[in-house]
């Protein structure tokens, strides 16, 4: 499991890669895709949609679940990775590679943590389950 | 009284010492002991001799008519021998839900087929494993087609009154606006929209309530010139020779299955289809079984794209179906393979044919068509003695004529079962009016 | 084995009809092609089916612990007046004075239904359960809707419920509200009240609840959300463990769904057709779906929320029914629930010993393991269990199912079940908790013994092909 020291993160496991200022893209974590298992789809917003911080914009499949992802800044969503629409297994297997959008006119972001903080988080979530 | 329990009262004994409780109530200590009601309304319990005594007592209570000319959402078709035969089989009979597939297979199988024949049906792309009945099976298609600013379903004012009823009891739910088209000589009349990004469907049937023969593919364009989709309610019989809603430009394809192999039974359990272009796939509501392969690499069968469905998305899924109709399904199966394409073509052939033949007929005695243009095996006539007379009269001749729409209108239906001789008789009856 | 369409031969066909008697006509637009279906001689579809008869299992082949499905014996007698020609071959809209045997059946149904849950009035069109939650949901939103009550948009769900309970009150437009169960597995009072407010719809629970346990809070349950102005909705898919025992009319539910495939030994047919008849208390009875059996037309025909199914429900399913609610009458019925429970218990007393229940108390007709102890230890999980019985013989408990328990398998082993299989099950989990003792690394891989091994079910969601393809 690890997690890149150039990302930020937040609770719900996401990542997050600020390109710019206002601009971002949007993926989740290693850990979030361990604990899902070997996804097959993926729900993604189109492009012009609008994002909120704290609220969910797509969800991702496994054969047994269903889950959330959950923005961590609101704003625009200025492009989609529909590479995952075929191939959703990309995300098991370089989950920092595989976006899912990219969000521009950010305006509001969540608690993010770094990568140390958010090794903590996990370590501690894995040890109350 | 029979309640099929195996377990003896020495049996009962050693299993409550087993569990170390004093006796039966003591199984119940959990609940406030003040609504433990021991005082039931019913009848005490019956022998099987009995019980069969006092439930065919009820059946003979019922009128088995020899002859039927009744539609309108239930058909009296020919169902073989070897339907009854496969589906009376207890291991499909008695088994649950696939969900353990590696012991499922058989099940399996036999849902991939069906799939398979719905879609060949169809000319769609994807089919479900079913659900209850063509009118929620409309209904469903129109919430699949809901979006986050397409709301309104367009509805031909043509279409089946309990289709239009359940459509618009589940649209109440999901907040969807239900507007009828209008109607020209029991065709859906829909004019162009102006450009309106707000509907979501249209929803016609094909053929329609009152058996005609609608144009689908005009109503397709109109329809996706609007940016909607079209929903076709199709008759699967019709589908032996009519052209396939996909051709038509239908973009999800649904209807009753109950022609294909299931008896009429008083209204159920019927069976639900609905099938899709591939693009819409994941919104379909229900189980769908697909292929794969097992960690040998041997062909294998299982419940697919779970994650649509309520035991993984719960409130977010857009549908909760959960048990559907499966083994009505698997009749339709094995139906549509002991007729074989050629087969099921000649009995829709038949229906047809025979719905002509008696509209002709009927016509000359003054019962003519309300309707103009071209119809499968439907149709509605005026009926010059009133509506009620003729159907009296025909009851005396152990005959069920078509169903009234009001006093002085009759739908008709024919199917392979009607014979020449049926229908020269009916004709006779019906002659002799007063 | 080969599917249908590849056992198909050009030219192999049936005589099913005699030649048309009349002049054929053909329509001005047809198909352009014959669909594809199967061409085979009668004996070969015989044959096929027979051979998917042996790779299905059904409750007929041997002892089927599902929880929460109650897969009891299915007589043989309800299938036989099912097939009846006076039930099956009456047209539903044949006019009333020659249906009066089928309007008996409904009555009589309704009425023992009605009796069983405690409810004033039934309606028997609902297809299934959930068809039936998405009934009472209906009726609850048109109740607050016809005393103006608009802001009534929320119904509470413990986290224990069925999925089905959630999607239910979303598809009648409500917003689901959950609660957490508390540590002893029933609904946490506290949790309930600070939920419960003037934007309370109402409320849907089952008890006993999915983990088999009846909630002895039960009355104090439904009067917080009586208090607040919500209606009580009963999920009636664990009837079995109470009916003829305590109502749940009585227990202060105001609206109930029973599932006839259920408790009421209807078979369950692959997956379907089921039935999910819905009871009210009379202030509900003006909304329900239009009836045939009205006696008298009701005053409000406008208040109803109109049809859920077309025609009046699955009938013959009802019949089904009927016959078995008239062997099993005042008698059967408590007897069933009795030893529903009995044999629960005891198969629990036998299981604890080698699998962890997850509450540790006398349980209602259906218990729950929890083998995430075993999981973290052994690496062996509820699945890999599951699949392990399938090779002992026996047909697998639930898994992962209530959600609030972690590697969860469901037993329910219902009354028509003798105390010898009960035995001989309670040993084939004791082979497989014996090589989770001693080889935990051969479970990863069963069932070796079916006639396919684990499939891939990743790529079967991935790249779903789900019908035969003719053009290889």
């Amino acid at each position: 499991m690890h997690y890149p020291e150039q990302l930020k993160y937040v609770k719900t496991h996401e990542w997050i890669r600020f390109l710019d200022e206002t601009t971002a893209q949007i993926g989740i974590t290693d850990y979030a895709q361990d604990t899902l298992g070997d996804l097959v789809f993926v729900n993604l917003p189109e492009e012009g949609d609008e994002v909120t911080a704290g609220e969910a914009f797509g969800d991702v499949e496994s054969v047994k679940a269903a889950s959330d992802v959950i923005s961590p800044v609101s704003g625009r969503v200025k492009s989609v990775n529909i590479e995952l629409a075929d191939n959703p297994g990309a995300i098991n297997e370089d989950a920092y590679g595989a976006w899912f959008i990219t969000v521009d006119n950010i305006t509001d972001t969540d608690e993010l943590f770094d990568a140390e903080a958010y090794a903590a988080l996990v370590e501690e979530e894995k040890s109350r389950t | 009284m029979g309640h099929y329990i195996p377990t003896t009262d020495r049996e009962k004994k050693d299993m409550l010492a087993a569990i170390g409780m004093m006796d039966m109530q003591a199984l119940f200590s959990s609940v406030p002991s003040h609504i433990l009601a021991d005082r039931w309304d019913l009848p005490a319990g019956l022998s099987e001799l009995e019980v069969r005594a006092k439930m065919e007592k009820m059946a003979d209570k019922n009128k088995v008519f020899s002859s039927i000319f009744r539609g309108a959402g239930a058909y009296n078709h020919y169902i073989p021998a070897i339907v009854k035969a496969i589906t009376g089989k207890e291991e499909f009979l008695t088994a649950y839900t696939p969900y353990q597939a590696e012991i499922s297979q058989g099940l399996l199988q036999s849902i991939f087929e069906y799939q398979t024949d719905i879609c060949q049906l169809t000319g769609m792309d994807a089919s479900n494993a079913s659900v209850y009945d063509g009118a929620t099976a409309a209904a469903e298609a129109v919430a699949m087609c809901k979006e986050r600013k397409k709301n309104t379903v367009i509805v031909s004012k043509t279409i089946k009154p309990d289709t239009l009823e359940v459509i618009k009891t589940y649209c109440r739910g999901n907040g969807m606006e239900v507007v009828l088209t209008g109607e020209k000589e029991g065709r859906t009349h829909l004019q162009g929209f102006a450009p309106d990004d707000s509907i979501a469907c249209v929803y016609v049937e094909q053929p329609n309530f009152f058996g005609l023969i609608e144009d689908v593919s005009a109503l397709a364009e109109v329809t996706h010139q609007a940016g909607a989709k079209l929903i076709v309610g199709c008759n699967p019989i019709s589908l032996g020779i009519l052209p396939t809603p996909a051709s038509c430009g239908a973009d999800i394809a649904v209807g009753e299955g109950q022609s294909l192999g299931i008896p009429m039974g008083f209204g159920g359990p019927y069976l639900g289809f609905m099938a899709c272009k591939y693009d819409l796939v994941r919104k379909l509501p229900g189980r769908i079984v697909g292929e794969t392969v097992d960690q040998k690499g041997q062909r294998a069968f299982v419940l697919t794209l779970q994650a649509r469905e309520q035991h993984i998305k719960r409130e977010k899924a857009s549908s909760n179906i959960c048990s559907n109709e499966a083994l009505c399904a698997m009749t339709a199966a094995v139906y549509l393979a002991a007729l074989g394409a050629t087969g099921l073509r000649e009995v829709a052939v038949q229906c047809t044919s025979k719905a002509h033949y008696l509209a002709t007929e009927l016509s000359k005695i003054g019962y003519t068509p309300l309707y103009p243009g071209a119809f499968f095996h439907e149709f509605v006539t005026i009926c010059p003695k009133g509506a009620q007379n003729a159907l009296d009269a025909l009851e005396q001749a152990d005959i069920l004529g078509g169903l009234p729409l009001d006093e002085n209108t009759i739908l008709w239906c024919t199917t392979e079962k009607n014979s020449k001789e049926d229908m020269d008789k009916l004709v006779a009856v019906l002659k002799e009016v007063g | 084995m080969e599917l249908i369409f590849e056992k198909s031969m050009e030219g192999r066909q049936q005589s099913i009809l005699p030649a048309c008697d009349v002049p054929i006509y053909l329509p001005s637009q047809t198909r352009e092609t014959l669909p594809k279906l199967p061409q085979l001689t009668e004996n070969e579809l015989s044959r096929h089916y027979t051979a998917l008869a042996k790779r299905t299992f059904g409750v007929n082949d041997g002892f089927y612990p599902l929880g929460s499905c109650t897969m009891k014996y299915n007589p043989k007698i309800n299938d036989e007046m099912a097939s009846l020609p006076g039930f099956a071959s009456i047209h539903p809209l044949q006019p009333a004075h020659t249906v009066e045997g089928c309007l008996e059946v409904m009555t009589l149904a309704q009425q023992f239904l009605a009796e069983i849950t405690g409810m004033d009035g039934v309606t028997l069109q609902p297809a299934a359960g959930a068809h039936g939650e998405f009934t009472g949901m209906m009726l609850i939103k048109a109740y607050h809707e016809s005393r103006g009550d608009d802001k009534r948009k929320k119904i509470i769900v413990p986290d224990s419920a069925h999925g089905t309970n959630p999607a239910s009150a979303t598809m009648a437009g409500f917003e689901v509200v959950n609660i957490p169960s508390a540590g002893d597995g029933c609904v946490d009072l506290d949790a309930l009240r600070r939920v419960c407010q003037d934007d309370t719809a109402g409320l849907m629970l089952t008890n006993p609840n999915t983990l088999g346990l009846f909630d002895p809070h039960i009355l104090e349950i439904t009067r917080i959300v009586h208090d607040a102005g919500g209606i009580c909705y009963y999920d009636g898919a664990n009837l079995n463990a109470i009916m003829g025992i305590v109502r749940p009319g009585d227990m202060g539910f105001d609206c109930v769904h029973v599932n006839l495939h259920k408790s009421f030994s209807t078979p369950h047919g692959g997956g379907g057709p089921g039935s999910g008849p819905v009871g009210c208390k009379a202030f509900l009875q003006p909304f329900l779906p239009n009836s045939i059996v009205e006696q008298e037309k009701r005053a409000n025909q406008d208040l109803s929320i109109g049809k859920v199914r077309s025609f009046y429900g699955n009938f013959l399913v009802i019949v089904r029914a009927l016959t078995y609610m008239l062997t099993l009458g005042r008698e059967g019925i408590p007897a069933v629930a009795y030893h529903a429970v009995l044999h629960a218990n005891y198969m629990m007393a036998q299981l604890k010993e080698m699998f962890p229940v997850a509450y540790d108390r006398p349980c209602m007709h259906e218990f729950v393991l929890d083998l995430s102890s075993i999981k973290q230890k052994t690496g062996v999980s509820a699945l890999d269990v599951a699949k392990g019985l399938q090779d002992v013989g026996i047909h697998p408990p639930t898994m992962y199912f209530p959600l609030i328990v972690q590697e969860a398998l469901m037993v329910e082993p219902t009354e028509t079940e003798s105390k010898e299989t009960m035995d001989e099950a309670v040993e084939a989990f004791k082979k497989v908790y014996e090589t989770i003792q001693k080889e935990p690394h051969l479970l990863r891989q069963v069932p070796y013994k079916g006639v396919i091994s684990r499939p891939d079910e990743v790529t079967a969601a991935r790249k779903p092909r789900i019908h035969y393809f003719y053009d290889k």
